[in-house]
Protein backbone atom coordinates (compact mmCIF):
# COMPACT_ATOMS: atom_id res chain seq x y z
CA UNK A 1 0.00 0.00 0.00
CA UNK A 2 1.53 3.19 -1.05
CA UNK A 3 1.08 6.96 0.80
CA UNK A 4 1.14 8.45 -2.31
CA UNK A 5 -2.06 9.86 -1.95
CA UNK A 6 -2.74 13.43 -1.72
CA UNK A 7 -4.13 15.73 1.47
CA UNK A 8 -6.34 18.02 0.21
CA UNK A 9 -7.43 20.79 2.89
CA UNK A 10 -10.71 18.06 3.50
CA UNK A 11 -8.34 16.25 5.36
CA UNK A 12 -7.38 19.44 7.46
CA UNK A 13 -11.26 20.53 7.18
CA UNK A 14 -12.54 17.18 9.07
CA UNK A 15 -9.93 16.91 11.49
CA UNK A 16 -10.96 20.36 12.90
CA UNK A 17 -14.10 19.57 12.58
CA UNK A 18 -13.33 16.72 15.05
CA UNK A 19 -10.67 18.75 17.14
CA UNK A 20 -13.73 21.37 17.79
CA UNK A 21 -15.91 19.07 18.83
CA UNK A 22 -13.91 17.03 21.39
CA UNK A 23 -13.27 20.55 22.75
CA UNK A 24 -17.07 21.29 22.84
CA UNK A 25 -18.12 18.34 24.45
CA UNK A 26 -15.44 18.13 26.81
CA UNK A 27 -16.15 22.10 27.73
CA UNK A 28 -20.15 20.92 28.26
CA UNK A 29 -19.29 17.89 30.37
CA UNK A 30 -16.60 18.69 32.69
CA UNK A 31 -17.58 20.87 35.79
CA UNK A 32 -13.12 21.57 36.33
CA UNK A 33 -13.05 25.50 35.37
CA UNK A 34 -9.07 24.55 34.73
CA UNK A 35 -10.21 21.88 32.21
CA UNK A 36 -12.88 23.50 30.90
CA UNK A 37 -10.27 26.45 29.62
CA UNK A 38 -8.11 23.65 28.80
CA UNK A 39 -10.83 22.71 26.28
CA UNK A 40 -11.60 26.28 24.90
CA UNK A 41 -8.12 26.47 24.04
CA UNK A 42 -8.37 22.80 22.00
CA UNK A 43 -11.45 24.60 20.37
CA UNK A 44 -8.66 27.49 19.21
CA UNK A 45 -6.66 25.36 17.71
CA UNK A 46 -9.33 23.77 15.68
CA UNK A 47 -10.30 26.86 14.40
CA UNK A 48 -6.58 27.72 13.63
CA UNK A 49 -6.01 24.68 12.02
CA UNK A 50 -9.00 25.30 9.77
CA UNK A 51 -7.83 28.75 9.11
CA UNK A 52 -4.03 27.71 8.14
CA UNK A 53 -5.43 25.16 6.04
CA UNK A 54 -8.01 27.46 3.88
CA UNK A 55 -4.94 29.69 3.97
CA UNK A 56 -2.65 27.46 1.94
CA UNK A 57 -5.96 26.59 -0.14
CA UNK A 58 -6.28 29.85 -1.31
CA UNK A 59 -2.67 30.83 -1.26
CA UNK A 60 -3.12 34.02 1.23
CA UNK A 61 -1.32 35.19 4.22
CA UNK A 62 -4.58 36.32 5.92
CA UNK A 63 -5.34 33.12 7.31
CA UNK A 64 -1.64 32.91 8.95
CA UNK A 65 -2.27 36.73 10.48
CA UNK A 66 -5.53 35.31 11.58
CA UNK A 67 -3.74 32.39 13.68
CA UNK A 68 -1.32 35.06 15.00
CA UNK A 69 -3.97 37.27 16.24
CA UNK A 70 -6.10 34.24 17.80
CA UNK A 71 -2.77 33.27 19.38
CA UNK A 72 -2.06 36.72 21.03
CA UNK A 73 -6.01 36.81 22.09
CA UNK A 74 -6.29 33.22 23.87
CA UNK A 75 -3.52 34.07 25.65
CA UNK A 76 -5.05 37.10 26.65
CA UNK A 77 -7.81 35.37 27.51
CA UNK A 78 -6.43 32.46 29.33
CA UNK A 79 -4.76 35.10 32.00
CA UNK A 80 -8.01 36.64 32.58
CA UNK A 81 -9.57 33.59 33.10
CA UNK A 82 -7.32 31.74 34.79
CA UNK A 83 -6.95 35.24 37.34
CA UNK A 84 -11.19 35.01 37.73
CA UNK A 85 -10.38 31.38 38.86
CA UNK A 86 -7.99 31.74 41.40
CA UNK A 87 -9.79 34.89 42.76
CA UNK A 88 -13.01 32.65 43.45
CA UNK A 89 -11.25 29.58 44.06
CA UNK A 90 -9.03 31.19 46.46
CA UNK A 91 -12.25 31.41 48.62
CA UNK A 92 -14.35 28.57 47.69
CA UNK A 93 -11.69 25.68 47.17
CA UNK A 94 -13.81 23.03 45.82
CA UNK A 95 -12.66 23.04 42.54
CA UNK A 96 -15.71 22.86 40.50
CA UNK A 97 -17.42 25.58 37.85
CA UNK A 98 -21.19 25.36 40.28
CA UNK A 99 -19.04 27.33 42.69
CA UNK A 100 -19.38 30.22 40.34
CA UNK A 101 -23.17 29.91 40.58
CA UNK A 102 -22.95 32.36 43.40
CA UNK A 103 -22.45 35.00 41.53
CA UNK A 104 -26.02 34.97 40.25
CA UNK A 105 -27.51 37.81 41.70
CA UNK B 1 5.13 11.00 3.01
CA UNK B 2 2.80 14.25 3.40
CA UNK B 3 0.04 11.82 4.01
CA UNK B 4 2.26 9.60 6.60
CA UNK B 5 2.86 13.10 8.88
CA UNK B 6 -0.75 13.91 8.65
CA UNK B 7 -2.17 10.87 9.56
CA UNK B 8 0.53 10.84 12.72
CA UNK B 9 0.12 14.36 13.75
CA UNK B 10 -3.37 13.50 13.47
CA UNK B 11 -3.98 10.53 15.74
CA UNK B 12 -1.23 12.65 18.12
CA UNK B 13 -3.70 15.57 18.13
CA UNK B 14 -6.97 13.65 18.66
CA UNK B 15 -5.05 11.20 21.39
CA UNK B 16 -4.34 14.27 23.47
CA UNK B 17 -7.65 16.18 22.85
CA UNK B 18 -9.52 12.91 24.04
CA UNK B 19 -6.59 12.94 27.09
CA UNK B 20 -7.58 16.10 28.44
CA UNK B 21 -11.57 15.26 27.64
CA UNK B 22 -11.67 12.02 29.87
CA UNK B 23 -8.71 12.61 32.41
CA UNK B 24 -9.64 12.93 35.62
CA UNK B 25 -6.60 14.44 37.24
CA UNK B 26 -5.79 18.19 35.85
CA UNK B 27 -2.19 17.89 35.39
CA UNK B 28 -2.84 15.39 33.40
CA UNK B 29 -5.21 17.11 31.52
CA UNK B 30 -2.75 19.55 30.88
CA UNK B 31 -0.03 17.25 29.54
CA UNK B 32 -1.89 15.83 27.19
CA UNK B 33 -2.91 19.27 25.95
CA UNK B 34 0.71 19.61 25.18
CA UNK B 35 0.20 16.09 23.07
CA UNK B 36 -2.17 18.17 20.99
CA UNK B 37 -0.82 21.39 20.82
CA UNK B 38 2.27 19.09 19.36
CA UNK B 39 0.18 17.45 16.59
CA UNK B 40 -1.41 20.93 15.22
CA UNK B 41 2.58 22.49 15.42
CA UNK B 42 3.18 19.69 12.80
CA UNK B 43 0.32 20.41 11.12
CA UNK B 44 1.18 24.02 10.82
CA UNK B 45 4.45 22.30 9.55
CA UNK B 46 3.15 20.52 6.77
CA UNK B 47 0.93 23.46 5.78
CA UNK B 48 4.01 25.27 4.95
CA UNK B 49 3.43 27.57 8.01
CA UNK B 50 6.65 27.67 9.42
CA UNK B 51 6.72 30.49 11.80
CA UNK B 52 2.86 29.58 13.24
CA UNK B 53 4.86 26.07 14.27
CA UNK B 54 7.31 27.47 16.29
CA UNK B 55 4.87 30.73 17.53
CA UNK B 56 2.58 27.34 19.08
CA UNK B 57 5.22 25.24 20.34
CA UNK B 58 6.93 28.51 22.46
CA UNK B 59 3.79 30.15 23.38
CA UNK B 60 1.41 27.61 23.79
CA UNK B 61 3.11 24.58 24.94
CA UNK B 62 6.00 27.16 26.77
CA UNK B 63 3.89 29.78 27.84
CA UNK B 64 0.23 28.70 28.65
CA UNK B 65 0.37 25.41 29.22
CA UNK B 66 2.50 26.24 31.85
CA UNK B 67 0.58 28.98 33.34
CA UNK B 68 -2.00 26.34 33.71
CA UNK B 69 0.18 24.02 35.50
CA UNK B 70 1.14 26.78 37.65
CA UNK B 71 -2.63 27.43 38.68
CA UNK B 72 -3.17 23.66 39.24
CA UNK B 73 -0.73 23.74 41.57
CA UNK B 74 -1.14 26.87 43.07
CA UNK B 75 -4.80 26.33 43.93
CA UNK B 76 -3.70 22.44 44.89
CA UNK B 77 -7.02 21.46 43.07
CA UNK B 78 -4.96 18.04 41.61
CA UNK B 79 -7.12 15.77 42.33
CA UNK B 80 -9.41 13.52 40.58
CA UNK B 81 -12.93 15.17 39.32
CA UNK B 82 -15.66 13.16 40.77
CA UNK B 83 -17.05 11.98 37.40
CA UNK B 84 -19.99 10.11 38.62
CA UNK B 85 -22.39 12.48 39.94
CA UNK B 86 -24.26 14.79 37.76
CA UNK B 87 -24.79 18.06 39.29
CA UNK B 88 -27.71 18.70 36.58
CA UNK B 89 -29.31 15.32 36.18
CA UNK B 90 -28.70 13.95 32.41
CA UNK B 91 -26.78 16.96 31.46
CA UNK B 92 -23.65 15.09 30.28
CA UNK B 93 -25.49 12.57 28.14
CA UNK B 94 -27.33 15.54 26.39
CA UNK B 95 -24.25 17.08 25.82
CA UNK B 96 -22.38 14.30 24.35
CA UNK B 97 -25.43 13.34 22.45
CA UNK B 98 -25.91 17.16 21.35
CA UNK B 99 -21.86 16.89 20.12
CA UNK B 100 -22.23 13.88 18.92
CA UNK B 101 -25.61 14.97 16.44
CA UNK B 102 -24.08 18.25 15.36
CA UNK B 103 -20.67 16.65 13.82
CA UNK B 104 -23.12 14.38 12.10
CA UNK B 105 -25.32 16.90 10.84
CA UNK B 106 -22.09 19.01 9.69
CA UNK B 107 -21.00 15.70 7.58
CA UNK B 108 -24.60 15.47 5.96
CA UNK B 109 -24.01 19.40 5.48
CA UNK B 110 -20.59 19.32 4.05
CA UNK B 111 -21.75 16.26 1.76
CA UNK B 112 -24.80 18.15 0.62
CA UNK B 113 -22.64 21.02 -0.59
CA UNK B 114 -20.15 18.63 -2.20
CA UNK B 115 -17.14 19.07 0.09
CA UNK B 116 -15.29 20.83 -2.75
CA UNK B 117 -13.38 23.14 -2.12
CA UNK B 118 -12.20 25.07 -5.39
CA UNK B 119 -9.27 27.32 -3.92
CA UNK B 120 -10.27 30.16 -5.59
CA UNK B 121 -11.95 32.79 -4.20
CA UNK B 122 -15.41 34.34 -5.14
CA UNK B 123 -15.23 37.05 -7.65
CA UNK B 124 -16.62 39.47 -4.55
CA UNK B 125 -14.34 38.68 -2.38
CA UNK B 126 -11.29 39.28 -5.36
CA UNK B 127 -13.03 42.95 -5.86
CA UNK B 128 -13.87 43.94 -2.54
CA UNK B 129 -9.74 43.03 -1.44
CA UNK B 130 -8.61 45.24 -4.61
CA UNK B 131 -11.15 48.23 -4.59
CA UNK B 132 -10.89 48.30 -1.15
CA UNK B 133 -7.49 50.15 -0.82
CA UNK B 134 -6.71 47.62 2.29
CA UNK B 135 -4.20 45.44 0.26
CA UNK B 136 -1.00 46.66 0.50
CA UNK B 137 1.75 46.75 -2.11
CA UNK B 138 -0.30 46.23 -5.18
CA UNK B 139 -1.84 42.97 -3.60
CA UNK B 140 0.74 40.88 -3.36
CA UNK B 141 -0.67 39.35 -0.20
CA UNK B 142 -2.73 37.45 -3.01
CA UNK B 143 -0.12 36.74 -5.49
CA UNK B 144 1.37 33.02 -4.84
CA UNK B 145 3.61 33.05 -1.66
CA UNK B 146 6.51 30.91 -1.79
CA UNK B 147 7.24 28.56 0.70
CA UNK B 148 10.77 29.72 1.90
CA UNK B 149 9.03 33.43 1.64
CA UNK B 150 6.99 32.56 4.55
CA UNK B 151 8.03 34.41 7.53
CA UNK B 152 9.50 37.24 5.65
CA UNK B 153 5.97 37.79 4.15
CA UNK B 154 4.46 37.56 7.39
CA UNK B 155 6.55 40.48 9.12
CA UNK B 156 5.75 42.66 5.93
CA UNK B 157 2.01 41.81 6.15
CA UNK B 158 2.11 42.48 10.31
CA UNK B 159 3.28 46.06 9.89
CA UNK B 160 1.67 46.67 6.83
CA UNK B 161 -1.04 49.22 7.05
CA UNK B 162 -3.45 46.12 6.91
CA UNK B 163 -2.77 44.86 9.76
CA UNK B 164 -0.74 47.00 12.52
CA UNK B 165 -3.61 48.73 13.58
CA UNK B 166 -4.95 44.58 14.84
CA UNK B 167 -1.61 44.81 15.96
CA UNK B 168 -1.73 47.77 18.25
CA UNK B 169 -5.01 46.54 19.51
CA UNK B 170 -3.69 43.61 20.58
CA UNK B 171 -0.62 44.93 22.46
CA UNK B 172 -3.40 47.09 24.15
CA UNK B 173 -5.11 43.85 25.13
CA UNK B 174 -2.21 42.27 26.41
CA UNK B 175 -1.54 45.44 28.59
CA UNK B 176 -5.17 45.36 29.73
CA UNK B 177 -4.73 41.95 30.51
CA UNK B 178 -1.67 42.43 32.37
CA UNK B 179 -3.19 44.91 34.83
CA UNK B 180 -6.79 43.03 34.89
CA UNK B 181 -4.89 39.82 36.03
CA UNK B 182 -2.78 41.05 38.75
CA UNK B 183 -5.99 43.66 40.03
CA UNK B 184 -7.92 39.98 40.26
CA UNK B 185 -5.61 38.08 42.41
CA UNK B 186 -4.62 41.09 44.34
CA UNK B 187 -5.23 40.39 48.06
CA UNK B 188 -6.88 43.52 49.92
CA UNK B 189 -5.82 44.77 53.01
CA UNK B 190 -8.67 43.40 55.34
CA UNK B 191 -9.22 39.87 54.74
CA UNK B 192 -12.24 39.47 52.44
CA UNK B 193 -15.09 37.70 54.07
CA UNK B 194 -15.84 34.23 53.03
CA UNK B 195 -18.98 33.71 50.67
CA UNK B 196 -22.02 32.48 52.12
CA UNK B 197 -22.89 28.78 51.45
CA UNK B 198 -26.14 29.10 49.27
CA UNK B 199 -28.40 26.84 48.73
CA UNK B 200 -28.52 25.63 45.94
CA UNK B 201 -32.03 24.98 43.79
CA UNK B 202 -33.24 21.58 43.64
CA UNK B 203 -32.34 20.69 40.31
CA UNK B 204 -29.04 20.91 40.70
CA UNK B 205 -28.72 18.69 43.50
CA UNK B 206 -26.89 15.70 42.30
CA UNK B 207 -27.48 12.45 43.72
CA UNK B 208 -30.65 10.29 45.26
CA UNK B 209 -29.54 10.23 48.52
CA UNK B 210 -29.37 13.97 48.99
CA UNK B 211 -32.76 14.52 48.05
CA UNK B 212 -34.15 11.57 50.53
CA UNK B 213 -32.24 12.94 53.10
CA UNK B 214 -33.33 16.13 52.67
CA UNK B 215 -36.90 14.83 52.45
CA UNK B 216 -36.37 12.23 55.20
CA UNK B 217 -38.82 13.12 58.30
CA UNK B 218 -37.02 10.57 60.35
CA UNK B 219 -34.10 13.09 61.27
CA UNK B 220 -34.23 15.91 63.04
CA UNK B 221 -33.05 18.88 61.59
CA UNK B 222 -34.62 22.02 61.94
CA UNK B 223 -36.37 23.61 59.24
CA UNK B 224 -34.14 26.27 57.45
CA UNK B 225 -31.22 24.70 58.25
CA UNK B 226 -28.63 24.62 55.30
CA UNK B 227 -27.48 21.43 53.75
CA UNK B 228 -24.18 21.27 52.63
CA UNK B 229 -24.27 19.69 48.43
CA UNK B 230 -20.86 18.87 48.54
CA UNK B 231 -20.22 16.79 52.23
CA UNK B 232 -16.55 17.34 53.09
CA UNK B 233 -16.23 13.60 54.00
CA UNK B 234 -18.03 12.17 50.93
CA UNK B 235 -16.23 13.78 48.75
CA UNK B 236 -12.83 13.03 50.60
CA UNK B 237 -13.82 8.93 50.41
CA UNK B 238 -14.56 9.05 46.76
CA UNK B 239 -11.80 11.69 45.67
CA UNK B 240 -8.65 10.06 44.56
CA UNK B 241 -6.04 12.73 46.50
CA UNK B 242 -3.26 12.96 44.34
CA UNK B 243 0.50 12.39 46.01
CA UNK B 244 -1.00 10.95 49.65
Amino acid sequence: MTFAMAIGTEYYLALSALLFAIGAGGLLVRRNPLIMFMCIELMLNAANLAFVSFGKEMSDLGGQMSVLFVLVVAAAEVVIGLAIVVAVMRRRPKASIDEVSVLRG
Amino acid sequence: MEAITFFIAALIAIAGACGVVLLKNPVHAALSLVATLFGVAIHFINLEAYFLAAVQVIVYAGAIVILFLFVIMLLGVDRAENMESDPIIGQRQLAILAIAGLLILGIFIGVAFSGEVTGVPPIEAQQSTFEGGLAIDNGALFDKVPPKENIKEIGRALFSTRYVFALEITALLLTIGVVGAVVLTRKTKSELDPIPVVEPPVWMRNSEEEIELTHNEDQEEPIGEIVDPFPEDLSNDELEVNGE
